[in-house]
């Protein structure tokens, strides 16, 4: 009985947060745990690669915000001239399409950036992947044709979704867009379970734990790395397509440095390399800003994200989840 | 008697250093060669060469026929080649177990959809992984310790881990640096045993030693090392007999007190 109950237990969480909407059907409640569940699934999504295979990427809402571009641009459709009189051409498709779309371009952006960062480790790593987010956020502010760079994609559609007896619906509801957002972040935190809690998951760890050994037993490095970054991204790409159609509009600003900071912080003080670090994290200072808003300048806010960040680092470097767990290991 | 790796005109530099600077030499296949000398002679410096740590200045390594010069070390291991490193090198804050799964990497084949999935033929390679673990840390007696992390392990037993780690690779040449290194008679004389185990379960291979009484009673062959030149090899009998490794080793403790015990 007592396995079963724990074998329950993680579903218990999901449970609970499902039925916030019906207890506390408070529109600026679900509005605030909604956006801080997008961030949640960019922060698992970060783990993946920061927590499980060591890899310090600063780039990582580079990834966020090609989904977000791709799923918005699928949704409106777009007509570009791509040089010698050609033009591309794209009706506006329907929203699971560009959602699928966001994974895809964002999975293959991470390959890509695996291909040619993994072969440098260390700071140069770190530097390209702060300058990757910076190119693409370029990107969008210059390519006005595409994105209508400042001037921000608009008029996005909402996510739309078959239920049964109701057909294709779009979600307009707070209480719809957060169930969808809650199921799209247990399903990446079960992909992220089920990749590292596997052979490839071991190989991971044990390239962070001791490189030079792993590649003696036979783990290949560039291609695990590259494993984690494609489903990292594509993770991060699917957060950015629920970012577009829940707020509905995009600007290159979702390119932005401190959004890569919030998901490392995120990460780094719930526990990065555990799986429900990101989550605590996430929560956490997912709502911080929301609670404070009105009573605190933003700047505030920053500093206050910096003196929690130093004293987590100081006090608890393990972050929150592991320190809850050698707490009950030694009870 | 067929050749698994052969060392062929072998030269390393480094800097300006002279680490290796000619040697060859072979082992043959289902046999203990261990590979001699005294400090700073190169005998690391070949292993991690003949593993793709390192890029030789001159030469070639052959294994099994195959030219494996400067290939990557993941690259090496995966053709067979698996190395215990000299100073100590475990996965830390893993348990034992979990360093025992990680080393049978090489054994699995399960990838992306298997694991996401939890595909039956991954379940099935997962429990076959745990039974080899569980088998191999049996064999090196570590099986107690299994749920401890493995940088808590006492120092005797974080060497067999590391040979262990690298045993369970499943290798064809198993390089092995220093197993010896720091144990205590009784610890030697269990490793001994255990690289008999090894030999005898298939896999050939090239020790490196300063316990001369351990090289003479285990090796079928011999190779010296000495400032990065060969000076001799051969059966352990010979190799005593050798002036030119009396001389070289001349004022060495550890190798008159060899002498003596062999004796
Ligand atoms: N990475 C390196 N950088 C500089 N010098 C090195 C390096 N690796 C080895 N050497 C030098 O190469 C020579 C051979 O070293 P090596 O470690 O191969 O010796 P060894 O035979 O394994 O000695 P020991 O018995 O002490 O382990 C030494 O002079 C050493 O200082
Ligand atoms: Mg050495």
């Amino acid at each position: 009985m007592n396995t079963r109950l724990r074998n329950a237990a993680p579903w218990l969480f999901p449970l609970a947060l499902a039925l916030v909407p019906l207890v506390f059907p408070d529109p600026y409640l679900l509005a605030v745990l909604t956006s801080a569940g997008i961030f949640i699934i960019g922060a698992i999504s970060l783990n993946l690669l920061l927590g499980y295979t060591g890899q310090l990427s600063l780039g990582h809402v580079a990834f966020f915000g090609l989904g977000a571009y791709t799923s918005a641009l699928a949704s409106l459709g777009f007509d570009i001239g791509i040089g010698f009189g050609l033009r591309i051409t794209l009706q506006p498709q329907p929203v699971w399409l560009g959602f699928i779309a966001a994974i895809i371009v964002a999975g293959g952006f991470g390959w890509l950036l695996g291909r040619l960062a993994f072969r440098v480790r260390g700071a140069y790593f770190v530097i390209i992947t702060i300058c990757f987010a910076q190119v693409l956020r370029m990107v969008a502010l210059n390519w006005i044709e595409l994105t209508q760079g400042p001037m921000a994609l608009i008029s996005i559609p909402p996510f739309s979704l078959w239920l049964p007896g109701q057909g294709v619906v779009p979600l307009y509801s707070k209480a719809q867009n957060y169930w969808l957002v809650l199921g799209v972040a247990v399903l990446a935190f079960i992909v992220v379970r089920q990749l590292v809690e596997s052979r490839i998951g071991r190989a991971l760890v044990a390239l962070r734990a001791n490189e030079s050994l792993a590649r003696s037993v036979g783990i290949r490095v560039t291609h695990y790395l590259i494993i984690a970054a494609v489903v990292s991204a594509g993770i991060a790409g699917a957060a950015g397509s629920l970012f577009a159609h829940y707020v509905r509009i995009v600007d290159p600003d979702v390119f932005l440095f401190i959004y890569t900071v919030t998901m490392v912080i995120m990460v780094i003080t719930g526990g990065k390399g555990t799986l429900w670090g990101p989550v605590v994290g996430g929560l956490i200072f997912g709502l911080i800003p929301d609670l404070l808003r009105g009573r605190a300048a933003p700047e505030a806010q920053w500093v206050l994200y910096g003196v929690a960040m130093i004293l987590f680092v100081m006090f608890l470097p393990r972050g929150i989840v592991p320190a809850l767990a050698s707490l009950k290991s030694r009870a | 008697m067929s050749d698994l790796l052969r060392v062929e005109n072998l030269a390393v530099h480094i800097g300006g250093l002279v680490a290796i600077a000619d040697a060859s030499f072979v082992v043959p296949a289902g046999q203990v060669v261990s590979l001699i000398g005294p400090n700073g002679a190169g005998k690391t410096t070949a292993f991690n060469v003949i593993t793709g740590y390192m890029r030789p200045t001159k030469g070639r390594i052959l294994f099994d026929g195959a030219e494996i010069t400067g290939l990557a070390p993941d690259r090496i291991a995966e053709r067979g080649i698996v190395r215990s490193f000299q100073r100590t090198s475990v996965f830390t804050g893993c348990t034992v177990l979990e360093n025992a799964l990680m080393a049978l990497h090489r054994r699995g084949s399960a990838g992306l959809l298997g694991a996401l999935f939890r595909l039956p033929s991954a379940r099935r390679e997962e429990a076959r992984l745990r039974e080899e673990a569980w088998a191999m840390l049996e064999f090196v007696g570590l099986a107690e310790r299994a749920d401890t992390l493995a940088e808590v392990l006492a120092y005797g037993e974080q060497r067999r881990l590391g040979i262990a780690l690298a045993a369970i690779a499943g290798p064809r040449l198993l390089l092995l640096d220093e197993p010896a290194a720091g144990l205590n008679p009784s610890e030697t004389a269990a490793c001994m045993a255990l690289i008999r185990q090894l030999r005898d379960r298939g896999a050939t291979i090239l020790l490196v030693e300063h316990d001369m009484p351990m090289v003479m009673q285990i090796s079928d062959g011999i190779v010296v090392l000495n400032q990065g030149r060969i000076i001799a090899s051969g059966a352990p009998a010979e190799i005593r007999a050798n002036p030119e490794v009396i001389r070289a080793y001349l004022g060495s403790g550890d190798w008159q007190e060899a002498a003596h015990a062999a004796a």
